[in-house]
């Protein structure tokens, strides 16, 4: 399929050049082309011994100082308020576990994706407890009981009926009431010999937070077009339960929360969605910086097979250098704990050597000469 | 007994300890670092270059004897001097710890002040105490150790297990994960309840914040711990996380304290002749008091409570001596009541030794002060006062050739200009040069001397302007020593520094051997620099009036030929070949001068129209921030840059600059207040554009008001509202933005400023000259204030525009005074914003350098640490530098065009 004239550059160029000239390029001038750009492809090269960790961190901490600070964003009608801005990078290179805002981009197999029953998918998705699904609960103050009438049309929608539900109430409360279906209405009555007012007050705003149906954790979820796709936007993620779901694509649907990702899909698919997510916060602020620091960043942060945050308990704490990382938090604890395992600092990064006024082994520094004697 | 190793600022002496050391705790592997060390010192010291390396820093820690060893000096006096202010003896200032005062002579080494590095003294604890920062080690090791036999709560055949497991992990997995699987193996032997190895039954040790250990509600003394920690035998303190190669566990419970020199802490003499002592010196001397004291009560027999008070308060002023800032204990303090500044104070933060001293350099040979612009200047040129020029100097090796040319300096003397300060004689040895000594140093002067001679025009220097986020803040530029006392720089290098002359500040900095210049005007210059690293796109570029005046000059401007001559002569050009045998002559046809002749570019300016240029003329189109502009913009330049190279690009640059500005000077411009009038028309037409706005929201909160108002799916009803009353007044005031675009006269100045993206936007002529609109506070109109509503001066629940923020007037108009409020709480909070925003970025920006820093590219294209991991099998998996490609990409399109 690739042009006989771009052959010989397989290997020698990255797949997307090639891809890009096969596409672009007219036959005629392949040949010559490719040379070219080859050529410019080995000129732009970096260089051995670039210090591309501090060029990388430059690049992305000198935007950091442009970027606001405003926490929430709504883009017009159709968004979720999703933390952007400096915070939300703050978050994602802290790798902190619990993030503001998680939210999920659900793309859906068709039909479902152009449109067809979107409104009750979505609402399938979200996490539904009693509050949603009953019109009233009354509290029958002279049997000690308590009536709910569910709302039958909501029921409906979320494929579910009274027993369902009478059901599941029974599951949750197995301890405390009984629930008994009369007609539509659902009567809870307390368990035990003891019956007080007091305790069924407490039962019905227990009975409020009942999960019924959906997906835990999801509290909101808004259809939304994107481009040609109709997808679900959610607040609250919960991807394992989500993929489960069979109209749902699960190779397209994403969450914004990293450490899940490495949970259900990889650390791979974490270190790009460190990468995505930071570049969505980068663009979303009007900011340029090149996808290439981005990734070192993800990379550094992946490296372990876990993911750790810039901070000192993560990436620094892993340094092999004690005077590294006691340049940087903490000095006293990492030189005590180096000194009872009588560490060595062999000086191979940057700090020691420029604590002890050396060279760094990095750009001109890494050089050695060797002489004989 | 254990001293943290202080690995502060002699790493020489480190390795002369660590000789001594060598029998005591080395393994085979230090020996032979060290034994490499030493052997390089005796070949590789030759006269002025230092040569020797330190290849590692060893961490351990000091055995009580060790400390004895190293000591000179046992100090056992709380007193410092005698009546006639000289050291006692066996005091804590005794000479033999080293000199502070200028005429003594150290006792040890026989060297007097600035030569003698110190020398360490030791106390005699007359009761063992407790080292703070080994609280948890020791902890660890009660707990986890019999309380009869000492052994570790594990049985044999699991301690042998677990150690060889701890030389695995260490081996693959380095040390950070050996401390983890450490803390892992140890928690579960602290709830063993009898000892594997004699039976014994374990009572439960309770460690008592800060410093108090109980065993089943008594207190156990530090005698007593100790005894314990002796008995643990070397094996089984390995798995307690100690290397018993470096360390004891009874180490940890000092019986002798190491007193550091007192070049460590030096007393100030105060102008009235008193001396004031250094905080660590007052904090020895209350150990050393209350330990006689405590040696005379026990050797007099007192009673035990005495005693015990007496050990508890020495316990105390031997913790606060390693740390100050404990959270349970109250800090020692002057008698003016501030804290002292103990070790722990010393080295951590900001400001402590690692920090400030060992990671922060200072330099000599450098300047700072107020910049200011100079368009005149190269791009790569800095403007030196002459006042600096003569007070920072380069050194220039004399040799036969340059003999006589630096003699002339020398010959000039340091108080005239082009002069000399001080001659270096090959031994190292400085002389000033003054008008006594002129003479007789011309005749000193030979081969192998160095001349510091003054600064002088085509030097090498490195500029800088904090905070430097980029490496662009830091570039080389060449000297020019002018006149007038501030530094001079072109601005278009004001977007690399993000410096402006509104009494900013920055520095420069003088290279002083002939590889850091060589790396500097490498590596460094400007020019090298155009393309930012960060988005491979040209930071450098025209600004402001430069944009303006090509702007200008490209779009309207035709010029009669003496004219056009005369503009180019102004910017540098004197070949008029190319210029068009015509009368007249374009603006265009001007700007093609300054054009390679076999360039060929195409793109789009601001306004979306096409600029073309073909064999290095101007086809069509006009210059702009697009085209000419920096910090991202300005792909003419990148093209150029690609094309021509750096110093080419530069040279280029810098006309354009000239022409731009030599444009104005000719033509004049300015803004004045008549540009923000509208025509009555306009403005009848914006008043109804809001009349119809204000409407409409009034509509929709009817709507609200009676229900008949659409939700939209994931709302509720209050956020649909303000959200459509939002979308209306924004379409309203873009709907005004597109009146005034379509009625404004392209000839006003500000509209030319705005449309070539000089300064300003459409957005701002707007505001001036129709509506400032909607002040928006964290994503919605303003709801703060009052309950219910956001001024004194509206009904409860008002939900119009005006009384949510919506400012009508025009700023030339003028604000009533409560859309005046109203806009005051946004500019408030745009304030606000940035002063919480810069520490919040400048701390994750020291962590990203902090943890990055140590990533380099290796020879095989491969991204590693400082540990040798790779961490990318190829830089940003296609091995590309940005800075030399063109916003990331190689730029393929362009290439079919050329091939």
């Amino acid at each position: 399929m690739v042009h006989a004239d771009l052959k010989e550059y397989i290997g020698k160029l990255p797949s997307s050049i090639i891809q890009e000239l096969e596409e672009t390029c007219p036959a005629s001038k392949m040949k010559k082309v490719a040379k070219l750009v080859h050529e410019e492809f080995e000129n732009s090269r970096i260089s051995p011994g670039e210090a591309v960790g501090l060029i990388s961190a430059e690049s992305i901490g000198e935007p950091g100082t442009q970027m606001t600070l405003n926490t929430f964003h709504f883009a017009g009608v159709a968004e979720m308020s999703v933390t952007k801005g400096l915070p939300r990078i703050i978050e994602i290179l802290d790798a902190r576990k619990t993030i503001s805002t998680p939210t999920m981009e659900i793309y859906l197999h068709a039909p479902y994706n152009k449109g067809k029953d979107i409104r009750e998918i979505a609402m399938r998705i979200k996490e539904t407890n009693m509050e949603s699904v009953a019109k009233d609960f009354a509290i029958n103050v002279v049997d000690l009981k308590m009536e709910t009438t569910l709302d039958a049309e909501k029921l409906e929608k979320l494929e579910l009926n009274s027993k369902k539900v009478q059901k599941i109430l029974e599951k949750a409360l197995a301890k405390e009431a009984n629930v008994e279906l009369n007609g539509d209405k659902l009567e809870i009555s307390l368990k035990g010999k003891e019956k007080d007012l007091n305790q069924l007050y407490k039962l019905k705003e227990a009975i409020k937070d009942v999960y019924v149906c959906g997906i835990k954790g999801i509290k909101q979820v808004l259809p939304v077009r994107r481009k040609e796709d109709y997808i679900i936007i959610t607040a609250g993620s919960n991807l394992k339960k989500v993929f489960e779901l069979d109209f749902v694509d699960s190779s397209r649907s994403t969450s914004n929360d990293i450490h899940e990702i490495k949970k259900i899909l990889g650390i791979e698919a974490a270190r790009q969605a460190i990468i995505d997510e930071l570049l969505q916060v980068v663009e979303t602020q009007g900011l340029n910086v090149d996808v290439r620091h981005l990734m070192l960043v993800a990379d550094t942060m992946c490296i372990s097979g876990d993911i750790k945050g810039i901070t000192r308990y993560g990436v620094v704490s892993e340094k092999a250098s004690v005077l590294a990382r006691a340049s940087f938090e903490t000095p006293i604890k990492h030189l005590i704990e180096a000194s009872v395992i009588g560490e060595i600092d062999y000086l191979n990064s940057v700090v020691e050597n420029v604590m002890l006024n050396q060279p760094v082994p990095l750009g001109t520094g890494m050089v050695k000469l060797v002489s004989k004697k | 007994m254990a001293k943290k190793e202080e690995i502060t600022e002699e790493v020489k002496e480190k390795t002369e300890e660590l000789k001594e050391k060598e029998d005591e705790v080395l393994t085979p592997e230090e020996k032979n670092i060290l034994k490499e060390a030493l052997s390089r010192e005796t070949i590789e010291s030759t006269q002025q270059y230092i040569t020797k390396k330190v290849k590692g820093v060893v961490f351990g820690v000091l055995s009580p004897k060790m400390i004895k060893k190293m000591s000179t000096a046992k100090i056992v006096t709380p007193e410092l001097y005698d009546k006639e202010g000289y050291p006692v003896d066996g005091g804590l200032m005794d000479i033999r710890l080293g000199v502070i005062d200028p005429g003594l002579k150290c006792k040890t080494c026989g060297s007097k002040l600035k030569e003698c590095i110190g020398h360490f003294g030791y106390i005699e604890l007359a009761r063992p105490v407790f080292h703070i920062k080994f609280v948890r080690h020791i902890y660890d090791g009660l707990r986890c150790t019999c309380r009869e036999c000492g052994r570790i709560l594990m049985a044999e055949d699991k301690i042998k297990k677990t150690i060889k497991e701890y030389k695995r992990i260490k081996e693959k997995e380095g040390l950070e994960a050996l401390r983890r699987l450490t803390r892992s193996t140890i928690s579960p032997l602290k709830s063993v309840s009898k000892c594997p190895h004699c039976k014994a039954k374990q009572e439960k040790i309770f460690l008592v914040k800060p410093l108090m250990f109980k065993e089943d509600e008594k207190k156990l003394t530090s005698i007593q711990v100790r005894a314990r920690l002796e008995r643990i035998p070397d094996e089984d303190s390995e798995v307690l996380g100690l290397n018993p190669k470096v360390v004891r566990p009874e180490w940890t419970v000092l019986t002798v304290l190491p007193i550091p020199p007192v070049t460590v802490r030096p007393s100030i003499t105060l102008e009235s002749g008193e001396r004031s002592e250094d905080d660590l010196t007052h904090k020895l001397g209350d150990i050393v008091r209350i330990n006689q004291r405590l040696f005379e009560n026990i050797n007099a027999g007192a009673p035990e409570t005495i005693i015990e008070d007496l050990w508890d308060l020495l316990q105390y002023h031997v913790t606060t001596f390693f740390d100050n800032n404990i959270p349970q204990l109250p800090p020692a303090r002057h008698r003016g009541g501030q804290p002292l500044k103990t070790i722990t104070e010393r080295i951590s933060s900001k400001e402590g030794r690692i920090r400030h001293n060992l990671a922060g350099k200072r330099t000599n040979f450098c300047a700072r002060t107020v910049i200011s612009p100079d368009p005149m200047l190269g791009i790569n040129y800095v403007g030196v006062p002459f006042i600096v020029a003569m007070k920072v100097t380069v050194p220039e090796v004399v040799n036969e050739w340059n003999m006589n040319y630096l003699k002339k300096f020398v010959q000039t003397g340091p108080k005239e200009y082009p002069g000399a300060n001080y001659i270096v004689r090959p031994d190292g040895k400085k002389k000033k040069v003054t008008e006594e000594t002129k003479e007789a140093m011309l005749e000193e002067l030979q081969p192998g001397y160095k001349v510091e001679r003054h600064l002088m025009d085509g030097d090498i220097t490195i500029f800088n302007r904090q905070p430097s986020l980029h490496r662009m803040s830091m570039m080389c530029h060449k000297v020019k020593v002018l006149p007038y006392k501030t530094l001079r720089l072109n601005p278009v290098v004001c977007a690399p520094y993000n410096a402006d002359f509104d009494g900013d500040e920055m520095n420069l900095h003088v290279p002083q051997t002939e590889e850091s210049r060589a790396e500097a005007e490498i590596l460094m210059q400007v020019q090298t620099q155009i393309v930012s690293p960060g988005y491979g796109l040209s930071v450098i570029g025209c600004l402001q009036d430069a944009i303006s005046g090509n702007f200008i000059l490209t779009r309207d401007l035709t010029l009669e030929r003496e004219k056009a001559v005369e503009l180019l002569c102004a910017v540098g050009i004197t070949d008029f070949k190319k210029l068009p045998n015509k009368k007249t002559i374009t603006g265009k046809e001007i700007f093609s001068m300054l054009l390679p002749d076999d360039l060929d570019f195409q793109g789009a300016s601001k306004a979306g129209e096409p600029v073309l240029i073909e064999k290095g003329i101007l086809k069509e189109g006009v210059m702009d921030q697009k085209t000419i502009g920096g910090e991202g913009e300005g792909l003419l330049l990148r093209s150029l840059h690609k094309q021509y190279g750096p110093d080419a690009t530069i040279e280029i640059l810098q006309r354009i600059l000239r022409l731009g500005i030599e444009v104005l000077l000719q033509r004049g411009f300015t803004v004045s207040y008549s540009e923000t009038e509208l025509p009555p028309e306009t403005v009848e037409e914006i008043n109804k554009t809001l009349n119809v706005a204000e409407e409409d929201v009034q509509k929709v909160i009817q709507s609200f008001h009676d229900g008949s108002l659409e939700t939209f799916p994931g709302r509720t009803l209050k956020e649909t509202l303000e959200m459509k009353i939002v979308e209306v007044l924004n379409k309203a005031r873009n709907l005004c933005g597109s009146i005034i675009k379509k009625t404004i006269n392209k000839k006003t100045h500000i509209s030319m400023m705005a449309e070539s993206g000089a300064r300003g936007n459409i957005l701002n002529v707007v505001q001036m000259s129709a509506c400032v609109g909607q002040q928006v506070l964290s994503g919605r109109r303003i709801e703060k204030g009052f309950s219910k509503r956001t001024l004194a001066c509206f009904k409860q629940g008002d939900l119009s525009p005006e009384a949510r923020g919506f400012v009508r007037s025009s700023f030339k108009k003028g604000l009533n005074p409560r859309e005046f409020f109203f806009h005051s709480i946004t500019g408030r909070d745009g304030l606000m914003d940035t002063a919480l925003r810069t520490p919040k970025s400048g701390y994750l920006y020291r962590r990203l350098a902090n943890a990055m820093q140590d990533l380099k590219v290796e020879y095989d294209g491969s991204v590693r640490d400082a540990a040798n991991r790779i961490i990318q099998f190829s830089y940003g998996e296609d091995g590309l530098d940005v800075s030399k490609t063109e916003s990331g990409k190689i730029n393929i399109k362009k290439i079919i065009q050329m091939a």
